[in-house]
């Protein structure tokens, strides 16, 4: 699975340079709006032509302008989510799906409607029109769309972003499920951090038109100088932890990382999965001497990595648990106080109600199992 | 025409009526379903293309809803009659004559009917959501197929509602006609040149009267149908 993208293109005002290279299950092409993303997603489905560049995916060459190849649109088998779904109204759910995949040749196609039907739970809507079904089910029925195409390459741009809270959370495990069971890469489009923390193996962050950071996800999100562009309020830290245990007089689960251990809210999963927590820096405190007699559940000891640029009242600051990085947002005064320094040794306490179900995700098969957002 | 006999206003059609009334109706079905595609491409090219001269053909489909009907019949006679250029061009080489026959009403009725057509249809296109055709062009169609499943399936109110407008314009065209063809009972007296006969002899009023009647209930007929289809399309539509 690799997504290669480098291209140069000018709209109006506008300039776009990006480039990078992706061997991750689910890249996230993240930034604010403005910053070119849909651009970029447009460009790779072949719906805007690029000035320059390439763009391959699995080593095929959909675009190569040096060499005069640009493939038109349809004969890109790049699968398109679109924000809006765009369902044909026309047409009943079933005829949605099945339209590309009467324009895919038997020998391409690896998908079949029983499949597609049953990864998105869509069965009962296959005979109603579009207009009749809601956001949700109109995007679940426009993923299935897409992968009925066959497509080599999955592109999802904010699929969720005209939902509201209760149909994001219906929707993404579908798309974490898709992640894991589908052949082919997915390029996904988002400035929401939870949906990317949530949902990506690898992450570009775009900003003003060019890259500003790729790789891990985990890593990209923990650099304090990025964290203007990812986002301050839910900028934060991913752990990658495991189910030790579970606790049925609390009803409490244990998950078991590197940096320690962290009790939170029962989670129904087997003891074994492996699940990544988003750790928010605002929900988490610092303490210089081990806090006794304190209502929060998780203390873990580390060291102070790297104290953030000043902005107003915050810092931010990255932690050294045992190797693994986690952020904490203190205020100035804190660090003053304290005299919280590189190096300083201390106690990370995070609370077990702020690690909700929002906060976790099972991980992608590769690697770490599950992707918890607690 | 003769003087004819006093009749009854709701009696039978006599058999010159009958000829006039089914001439109408086949040159207007005629100069609709012809001039359908030259309207359906003429639409696209004008609610799609962005090219110079694109207000001067915009024009030149309007001008017959403009230019007084006598003009436009005479310039259909200089241009397709016996000795026009294309009239000439066609017969020889197709043996196809429009001058005083039944056809050449045809294509007055058509190109009188032209311009509602091209309005009624290019309306509906521009109303198209285009998204949806790059849809379709990332699900693997190409563009043709993008035209035949999606933007015609969508634009199908549009082509009705502009049908009916030529085809009740063509019902009732009488200057571009009459000056192009004449009036010619069996051969091109359609419904308006035969009320406009009656008219014009003693004792006609009745059956003036009678395809007047006649004219009114087709008119109203066709648009009432088309109403109706549209109405149902629409509501398919308006789920989306």
């Amino acid at each position: 699975m690799s997504v290669s993208v480098d291209v140069r293109h000018r709209l109006g005002d506008f300039d776009l340079a990006v480039r990078f290279e992706s061997r991750g299950r689910l890249t996230a092409l993240f930034g604010r709006s403005g910053a070119g993303k849909t651009s970029l997603v447009n460009i790779i489905a072949g719906l805007i032509r690029p000035d320059q560049g390439r763009v391959t995916v699995d080593g095929e060459t959909l675009v190569d302008t040096e060499n005069g190849i640009v493939l038109p649109k349809h004969r890109r088998r790049v699968g398109y989510v679109f924000q809006e779904g765009r369902l044909f109204p026309h047409l009943s759910v079933r005829q949605n799906l099945l339209y590309g995949q009467w324009f895919t040749p038997r020998p391409q196609r690896y998908e079949s409607l029983s499949r597609v039907v049953d990864l998105l739970g869509i069965g009962p809507l296959l005979e109603r029109q579009p207009g009749s079904l809601s956001g949700g089910e109109k995007q679940r029925v426009a993923i299935g769309r897409a992968l009925l195409a066959s497509p080599r390459l999955l592109l999802m741009d904010e699929p969720l972003a005209s939902l509201d809270e209760g149909r994001k959370a219906e929707i993404l495990p579908y798309i974490e499920r898709l992640r894991d069971d589908a052949r082919i890469p997915i390029v996904y489009v988002s400035h929401s951090v939870t949906e990317v923390s949530r949902l990506a193996t690898t992450m570009v962050l775009l900003s003003d038109g060019k890259v500003a950071a790729t790789g891990d996800t985990a890593e990209v999100m923990t650099r304090l100088d990025l964290f203007p562009l990812t986002g301050r309020y839910e900028a934060g830290a991913l752990l990658e932890t495991r189910i030790a245990a579970h606790d049925t007089v609390y009803d409490l689960t244990t998950l078991h990382s590197p940096a320690g251990d962290l009790r939170v809210p029962r989670i129904d999963l087997p003891v074994g999965t492996a699940l990544r927590v988003h750790v928010r820096a605002r929900d988490v405190l610092i303490a210089l001497k081990r806090p006794e007699e304190l209502s929060a559940l998780n203390v873990l000891a580390g060291r102070i990595a790297e104290i953030g640029p000043e902005r107003g009242p915050i810092v931010d600051v990255r932690l050294d648990l045992n190797g693994i990085a986690l952020l904490a947002r203190v205020t100035r005064l804190t660090v003053d106080r304290l005299g919280l320094a590189a190096a300083t040794p201390i106690y990370a306490v995070i609370k077990s109600i702020a690690l909700d179900r929002r906060g976790l995700s099972q991980m992608p098969p590769s690697g770490v199992d599950a992707n918890v957002s607690l | 025409m003769r003087a004819i006999p006093d009749r009854p206003v709701l009696g039978p059609l006599t058999p010159e009526e009958w000829t006039a009334v089914q001439l109408s109706l086949r040159v207007s079905l005629w100069a609709t379903l012809v001039s359908l595609p030259f309207g359906v491409l003429i639409a696209f090219i004008l609610a799609r293309g962005r090219f110079w001269g694109h207000a001067l053909l915009n024009g030149i489909v309007h001008l017959p809803l403009i230019l007084p009907p006598v003009v436009t019949g005479y310039l259909l006679l200089l241009l397709f009659g016996r000795r026009g250029p294309v009239g000439t061009f066609l017969e020889e080489h197709f043996d196809i004559v429009f001058a005083f026959r039944w056809t050449g009403a045809a294509l007055a009725c058509g190109i009188m009917g032209f311009p509602l057509l091209v309005r009624a249809i290019r309306l509906s296109i521009e109303g198209v959501d285009r998204r949806l055709e790059d849809a379709a062009g990332t699900l693997g169609a190409p563009p043709v197929w993008v035209f035949l499943t999606i933007t015609l399936p969508l634009i199908l109110p549009g082509i009705l509602a502009g049908m009916v407008l030529a085809f009740a314009k063509a019902m009732g065209e009488f200057g571009a006609t009459i000056t192009f063809v004449s009036n010619i009972p069996g051969e091109t007296q359609t419904l308006p040149s035969a009320i406009y006969t009656f008219t014009q002899i003693p004792g006609g009023d009745a059956g003036a009267l009678r395809l007047t009647l006649i004219s009114v209930v087709l008119s109203m007929g066709a648009l009432v149908v088309s109403e109706l289809l549209a109405r149902r399309i629409g509501r398919r539509l308006s789920y989306g």
